[in-house]
Formats: C-alpha cells, sequence, structure tokens
C-alpha cells in the first residue's frame, strides 16, 4: 500500500475541486443576491438560483451512475460498481435538496408545500427508486451478485429523467415549464438572472465532481480495507 | 440483518407501483377547464376535482372580515364562479393562473384550496425601478 492511501488527508485533485466549487459558488452566490427581484414573486426567486442547479445535478448524478453501470457490467471491475454507487448516493443527496427547496418554494407562491401533480408525482417516483436502489445494495450479500442488481437498477432508473423531465409539456401541471429551454431553445428570463443561474448552476457541478471523486476514494479504501481484514 | 433492507426494498417497490399506477393516473389530468366541464357536467357532479383556469379580470370579491372570496374562472369559453373562504395567496390577482381544488354545487365551485400557477417567466420591475414604497414591502416580504 503507498502512502498517500495511508494518510486521512485528500488528495490534492479533490481539494483543488472542492475550493474552486466554493469559489464558484460563493460568485454565484453573490450574483444571485445583486439580481433584480421578480416582479411577480419578488425576492422569492433567489430560491431558483438553487433549485435548477441542485435538480440538474440530480439528473447528471444518475446519469453517470448508469454509465458507470455499464462500464461495469463491461469491464467486471468492481472500481466502476463503487463509482456507480457513489454518483447514485449524492444523486438522491441532491434530489432531496430539490425537493426540499422545491417545497419552500411552491409554500409561498402556488400555496401548497406539496401537490400530486405530474412533475411533483414524478419527482417522488424519481426519488423513491434510488431509495429503492439502496435498500436493493444492502439486501444482497454476495457482492457480485449485489453489484450485478444494482447495475440494473441503475441503468432502468435513467428512464425516470426524461419522464420527469418532459411531465410539464406531457401534461397539464402546476409546475411551470422550464426557464432556461433547452427544447424550444429559449430563456424566458432576465440577462443578469441567467447568469446568476448558471454560474450557480457550475459551481454546484463541481461540487458533485468533488463528492463524486472523494466518496469514490472512501468507498475503494474501505474496499482494499475489507479485502485486508479477511 | 438483510431479510429488513429486503422488506424495506419491496415496500418502496409497492410504493412505486401505487404512484405509477394509481397516483400518476390521477394526476395526469391535474386539472378540469372551464369548458371541459361545461361539455359534460353530470360527470363532475359532487365529485372532488380540481378546476384550473385564468382569474377573470375583475371578478375579484374579498371581504377581510368574513374571509370569504368569491370570484370567477375562465378559460375563454366559459366562466365558472367560485366560493371560497380563506386569505387570497400572494400572487392572486386578475387573470392569474389558478388551480382550485373543490366541489361543484350546482353551478358554483365551492373551493377548498385554492393554488396558484405562475409562469416560467422572471423579470425585473419596470423601467425606473420600485417607488421606496414597493421596495419597503418587498424587503418584509423577504423576512
Amino acid at each position: 500500500m503507498n502512502h498517500a492511501e495511508k494518510t486521512s488527508r485528500l488528495d490534492s485533485a479533490s481539494r483543488a475541486l472542492l475550493t474552486l466549487a466554493l469559489v464558484v459558488f460563493a460568485a454565484g452566490q453573490y450574483l444571485a443576491f445583486k439580481a433584480p427581484p421578480d416582479v411577480q414573486q419578488g425576492y422569492l426567486i433567489r430560491i431558483l438560483y438553487v433549485h435548477v442547479g441542485a435538480a440538474w445535478v440530480a439528473y447528471l448524478a444518475f446519469f453517470v451512475a448508469m454509465v458507470y453501470a455499464v462500464l461495469y457490467l463491461w469491464k467486471q471491475d468492481a472500481a466502476y460498481d463503487r463509482l456507480s454507487a457513489a454518483s447514485a448516493e449524492i444523486g438522491l443527496l441532491f434530489m432531496l435538496l430539490t425537493l426540499f427547496g422545491g417545497m419552500m418554494w411552491a409554500r409561498p407562491t402556488w400555496g401548497v408545500f406539496w401537490t400530486w401533480e405530474p412533475r411533483l408525482t414524478t419527482s417522488a417516483i424519481l426519488t423513491a427508486f434510488y431509495v429503492g436502489y439502496f435498500l436493493l445494495r444492502h439486501a444482497i450479500e454476495d457482492p457480485e451478485f449485489r453489484a450485478k442488481a444494482a447495475a440494473a437498477a441503475a441503468i432502468l432508473g435513467v428512464v425516470n429523467i426524461p419522464i420527469n423531465y418532459m411531465s410539464v409539456y406531457w401534461w397539464r401541471s402546476i409546475h411551470q415549464t422550464a426557464t432556461f429551454d433547452v427544447i424550444n431553445r429559449k430563456t424566458h428570463m432576465e440577462g443578469s438572472m441567467v447568469v446568476a443561474m448558471l454560474v450557480n448552476l457550475l459551481a454546484i457541478t463541481l461540487f458533485y465532481l468533488a463528492f463524486l471523486r472523494i466518496k469514490g476514494a472512501l468507498a475503494a479504501r474501505a474496499a482494499a480495507r475489507e479485502e485486508w481484514d479477511e | 440483518m438483510r431479510t429488513k433492507y429486503l422488506i424495506g426494498f419491496l415496500i418502496i417497490v409497492a410504493a412505486i407501483a401505487y404512484l405509477a399506477f394509481g397516483g400518476l393516473g390521477n394526476s395526469l389530468v391535474y386539472y378540469v377547464l372551464p369548458s371541459e366541464y361545461a361539455e359534460n357536467p353530470a360527470r363532475y357532479e359532487g365529485k372532488r376535482i380540481r378546476l384550473g383556469g385564468l382569474v377573470k379580470e375583475g371578478s375579484i370579491r374579498y371581504d377581510p372580515q368574513t374571509l370569504e372570496l368569491d370570484f370567477v374562472v375562465t378559460d375563454g369559453v366559459v366562466d365558472i364562479p367560485v366560493q371560497h373562504e380563506g386569505t387570497p395567496p400572494e400572487l392572486f390577482k386578475d387573470n392569474q393562473g389558478v388551480v382550485v381544488e373543490g366541489r361543484f354545487d350546482g353551478k358554483v365551485f365551492k373551493g377548498e384550496n385554492l393554488l396558484i400557477k405562475h409562469s416560467e417567466t422572471y423579470q425585473a420591475p419596470p423601467e425606473g425601478g420600485y417607488t421606496p414604497e414597493e421596495v419597503r414591502k418587498l424587503i418584509e416580504e423577504a423576512k
């Protein structure tokens, strides 16, 4: 075992990523607080700057979990299984943050914390799916069978993402459609608000990359330790 | 130890199945438009539904003493009078998109829950900015 694995310090790339994420996030928050209030809902719009970023990273993390799951099934390397689980875990964290931020925003604007409309219902399904993913991982003892079953679940789970994203276009909902509309290529937003949103989105993505790297390294150490103990 | 997780997993699978087949089916037609109601009023009579549309301009009558809030929901074709009890939400105003949960009582819709449907468009206040009075109001709201 080399020296780096014995220390409890983060490697320099993880530290650099984490620092960069913090700096960009600070800049994003500064821009968000400098951006003008919305003509309708005033300063409540500030929730959007983190809500959109959190939702995007949840999608991204679940997608990356699928990519690593495919790599695992192809190469049969346990490292891919660890990274797939790490990405799904971070995805679930950001999905819960999206739900929480969304509820904080919905109460003062729509009038309720929660309602069973298409975007929220599909979000609940998406969240429940990945809670199920971790219960499945814990339920199976054999590492190889666990990794295979988890890979299948991670691939299946991605189906939820386009349904969740498109729900506001396909069905009548109370949730507004995308402000940064990639389908119709339109932005329904003031320039300074768009900049603030994108900088925050970048910062949250950098946090995701840093977390994935750290979580992957931790999982590798835990696996090495387990092997050593046996 | 492992069976505990297996039971949890099965509960989640059952919950997803319930949401996907029961809950999602209900929420796919999240609200009924006034003109859809007018086509077949018997279908919705007495049932708890959501009525969606715009608040007709000039139709809002609100009594702060009794909290009685009457307004008309329209989709440009059919107008439906709504009776609701409670303080109007912050964004409630003329031409605002709303979804009202409640029941039809004859021709009148008795609202139990009033939800606002706002747009995905965000804009800064108009040229010239806010008056000091409006700024004070926004700061109060932000607290």
